[in-house]
């Protein structure tokens, strides 16, 4: 089976595995991380979603063949050195912005790009920057909030 | 067998050493007055979950460190219960917040609190915990004033230490290494509303913090050492048989197969690594040969067929008689439909088992271990004490969803492969058109008004199929067992009540008549987030407009005068005044509705704003307002946060939700073909709660939903004078 080199979370880690492995399944079953969130393979909801040179993007239907030397960021990688949480991290405390939880790894990682690529988003590019994820408890509107509290400290 | 005793002795002696130090409220604390609070003796009945569990210590425990561990048999959906019942017992206890730590579902050591539903948390588990203890504070003050002999009067009780002068014992000094197994009797003497320190208060829930960081939370996230991963090949659809599958070539094209298991027409897949069993289902997919079923009805003619498969109907409720004042007054009716819909939990079930030989243990985010536990121990035909669940959190479910199918199968491949922890993950297809949905169904009011706009009868007849197929002791209620060799097919209705209830108005009529007609529909259903009050609402309150309308009366005051509760009036009177500020535009308006969940628990009332332009096809909702009332509140942020989402939650269905079938597939079968709201639809939401500390708390997750259907279907009556009585509610179906 081929070898790859991910740069993950600021480490190059090693993993052995068939070449079509979809990075979501290397990231929770072989690096066992738990943010990334298996939740639709289809790229259809947002729960994998990852920083791919800076930019959310889904992990689920990503071929770990396709990576390259690119930097993957993951929920777990958003704390800076030490150890404090990111402000959209910590906006979602804030705000209370989940039921469940479980989209909440694709809302943080969706809302940081966004961000990153416009620190200042109105409540209409707040909504497209965040179209593709999906949250069946609906704390949409709290996330939305979570957003425009972390643009104003960040 | 011993196991629970081992389980729980180990689990508390582990978890004197968890910290889960979270400094919230710090300085609440400081200000906390270190004289007792004032109590009053309860003297009401005990919850029901009580029955199973009366002793103080099968809720409560003493850690070696003095902190309390805190039992409840109910599962966390994402609803906040964990914080809802520490926040109770840290009110009781006069405790931190992180002093108490709650431990939640697991057989052997938790009560038996059946299922995780119907709003019944709060009532039951956290009731139970409030009184358990209330009792325990007084058995502790007790003991403390003979060990430290002083009257209790004189006693300092606070943050877990109990003192007289200097002197002070801390719980598990006083209890010397003993738990509290008095019976929980009445009176009990429950702290005052006017003392709270918690209650009632918006706290932050202790587990999002973990969330954003990536903590172990879920089943999904449990990893064990040698765990392996399987999946199942769903039939080729509901009733077909598997006739050949070819197995020969599966491990040359898929690395890492460690065992296939046929079992009737029960396939499973099990592989070293997550990824290689996704692609081993795939493969046998493609290497099997199924029969194919007789179609499903056609979907345009669903509700003609559903009336036609119906049984006779039975009369639910006959009060005076209705035919008559129908005879004598003007008469109205209407006819409304709801198609199914789906639970769509953002994470698709998983379950892991691992048998060692003896003892099957079960990881799952089933709403109800206990009676899984029964479920599977009857398709395993095993001893259900040798059976060991534990619920571990997934995704928000909103019902009775595919979880339980999922343990089951990791069950029966755990059995086949012993000694390693099995990983069963269901593909977002299979959760799509495999889980039990929420029944359609069709709901026909008539109603008499006199000639001063007051409705003199009211007949409800709502077709509805069961409304709970939940795993019990019939293992049918599980969806393998209908797979396997000797299938057991399903034969029982499960809970058929769920069909009518709220169908009943909650307003004080003469004369009124309900009629259920149940049938046994084409899907496969059961309990989706407040079962047929949504429908039922949805019907009622879409008439009450209508027939507002007609009595040339405000909506507002139409159902106030139909009212004689206080409590009702007072939501809908909350609710008028939030409405007034708003603006209205040409092509916008406002509706409303209101109900009482199950007729005797919270209260609701929903407005919302839709601006509709059927010539662009467009309609927008732009605006939810909520007011509620649930009686006593325990976490106001952990409400709110149920209201709003159950009210995003029903507006996504009355929208955009339906299941669709063709031939004998559901093509529902994955976010494009089953669209729910994204970010771009989603309204501003507005929730006022109303208090009552002096009631009985209820549970509020399902009770903004059913009003909020028939408010959107009359706000888009006022914004552009058309009237939807088919769900969901399509811009299609207005435009034409
Ligand atoms: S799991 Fe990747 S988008 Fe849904
Ligand atoms: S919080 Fe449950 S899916 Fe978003």
């Amino acid at each position: 089976m081929p070898h790859y080199n991910l740069r993950i979370n600021g480490l190059v880690r090693e993993v052995e595995t068939d070449a079509d492995t979809p990075l979501l399944y290397v990231l929770r079953d072989y690096l066992e991380l738990n943010g990334p969130k298996f939740g639709c393979g289809l790229s259809q909801c947002g729960a994998c979603m990852v920083l791919i040179d800076g930019e959310a993007s889904t992990s689920c239907m990503r071929p770990i063949s396709s990576l390259g030397d690119a930097e993957i960021i993951t929920l777990e990688g958003l704390r800076d050195k030490n150890g404090n949480l990111h402000p959209v991290q910590k906006a979602f405390v804030q705000e209370q912005a989940a039921q469940c939880g479980y989209c909440l790894n694709g809302m943080v990682m969706a809302s940081v790009s966004l961000l990153n690529q416009n620190p200042a988003p109105n409540e209409q590019e707040i909504r497209e920057g965040m179209q593709l994820n999906l949250c069946r408890c609906s704390t949409h509107s709290r996330i939305i909030k979570a957003i425009k509290s972390a643009a104003k400290t960040q | 067998m011993e196991l629970p005793k081992t389980t729980r002795r180990k689990f508390l002696r582990n978890i004197g050493f968890i910290s889960v130090g979270f400094p919230l409220l710090s300085s609440c604390f400081e200000e906390q007055e270190k004289a007792m609070a004032k109590r009053i003796d309860y003297n009401g009945d005990l919850p029901g979950s009580m029955r199973n569990a009366s002793l103080v210590n099968a809720w409560l425990q003493v850690l070696e460190d003095g902190r309390v561990l805190i039992f409840s048999g109910k599962v966390e959906l994402g609803q906040g219960i964990r914080m809802a019942i520490c926040q109770v017992a840290a009110e009781e206890l006069d405790l931190d917040l992180d002093q108490v730590e709650v431990h939640l579902a697991e057989t052997g050591v938790t009560p038996d609190e059946g299922y995780t539903a119907g709003s019944g948390s709060v009532p039951n588990s956290a009731m139970s915990v409030r009184y358990a203890a209330a009792t325990a504070r007084k058995k502790l003050l007790e003991l403390a004033s003979s060990q430290l002999n002083a009257p209790i009067e004189k006693l300092s009780f606070s943050q877990g230490n109990v003192g007289y002068q200097n002197q002070n014992l801390n719980f598990a000094e006083i209890l010397g290494g003993t738990q509290i197994e008095m019976e929980v009797s009445k009176p009990v003497p429950i702290k005052d509303s006017s003392s709270y320190q918690y209650v009632g208060k918006a706290i932050h829930r202790k587990d999002i913090p973990k969330m954003v960081i990536g903590e172990e939370i879920y089943v999904q996230d449990l990893r064990f050492p040698g765990m392996v991963h399987a999946r199942v090949l769903r039939p080729a659809s509901y009733q077909s048989f598997l006739t050949s599958i070819d197995l020969d070539g599966l491990s040359a094209e898929v690395s890492g197969v460690l065992k296939t298991v046929v079992k009737g027409n029960f396939v499973g897949v099990i592989t070293e690594r997550e990824y290689q069993a996704v692609k081993a289902e795939r493969y046998l997919k493609n290497h099997s040969e199924w029969t194919s079923e007789t179609a499903f009805p056609e979907e345009e003619n669903l509700y003609n067929h559903l009336k036609s498969i119906a049984e006779s109907p039975e009369t639910i409720q006959d009060k005076g008689d209705v035919s008559k004042a129908f005879a004598e007054n003007k008469t109205y009716q209407a006819e409304y439909t709801k198609p199914y819909f789906q639970h769509g939990a953002i994470g698709p079930a998983c379950g892991i088992a691992m048998f060692d030989g003896d003892i099957l243990h079960i990881w799952s985010h089933s709403q109800g271990i206990y009676p899984m536990r029964s479920a599977i121990a009857a398709i395993l035909k095993m001893d259900q004490s040798k059976i060991h669940v534990t619920g571990i959190p997934g995704a928000g479910c909103f019902g009775h969803n595919s979880a339980d199918d999922a343990a089951a199968d990791a069950a029966i491949l755990a059995i086949e492969y012993p000694g390693k922890h099995v990983r069963v993950q269901w593909s977002r297809t299979d959760e799509h058109t495999w889980e039990p949905y929420g029944t359609a169904m069709i709901m026909k009011m008539v109603a008499s008004m006199d000639n001063q706009g007051k409705i003199t009868a009211w007949k409800s007849d709502v077709w509805t199929d069961t409304h709970s197929m939940r795993p019990n002791r019939d293992p049918a209620t599980l969806l393998n067992t209908r797979y396997l060799e000797d299938p057991i097919p399903l034969t029982q209705r499960g809970y058929l009540g769920g069909g009518h209830r709220n169908a009943d108005p909650y307003y004080a009529f003469p004369k009124m008549q309900v009629n259920a007609h149940f049938f046994n529909g084409p899907l496969r259903v059961s309990s989706l987030r407040s079962l047929g009050s949504y429908g039922n609402i949805f019907a009622i309150e879409s008439f009450m407009d209508e027939l507002a309308g007609k009595a040339n009366k405000n909506p507002f005051e139409f159902r106030i005068i139909h009212l004689n509760d206080e409590r009702a009036i007072a939501v809908i009177q909350k609710l008028q005044q939030l409405c007034d500020s708003a603006k209205v535009n040409t092509g916008e308006g406002i509706g409303m509705a209101f109900s009482r969940y199950k007729n005797n628990t919270a209260y609701a009332a929903v407005a919302a704003h839709v601006k509709v332009d059927p010539a662009a096809g467009m309609l927008q909702l732009k605006k939810l307002w909520a007011v509620g009332d649930v009686g006593q509140i325990i976490n106001l942020d952990g409400i709110t946060n149920q209201f709003e989402g159950g009210m995003i939650q029903a507006a996504s269905w009355t929208l955009k939700e339906q299941v669709n079938f063709k031939g004998d597939q559901i093509t529902s079968e994955d976010w494009m073909s089953y669209p729910i709201f994204r970010f771009d639809e989603i309204p501003e939401v507005e929730v006022v709660m109303i208090d009552h500390p002096e009631l009985p708390a209820e549970g509020g997750g399902e009770v903004s939903m059913p009003p909020t259907g028939a408010a959107i279907a009359n706000a888009v009556y006022q914004a552009c004078g058309i009237r939807v009585y088919d769900l969901p509610i399509r811009i299609e179906k207005i435009s034409n």
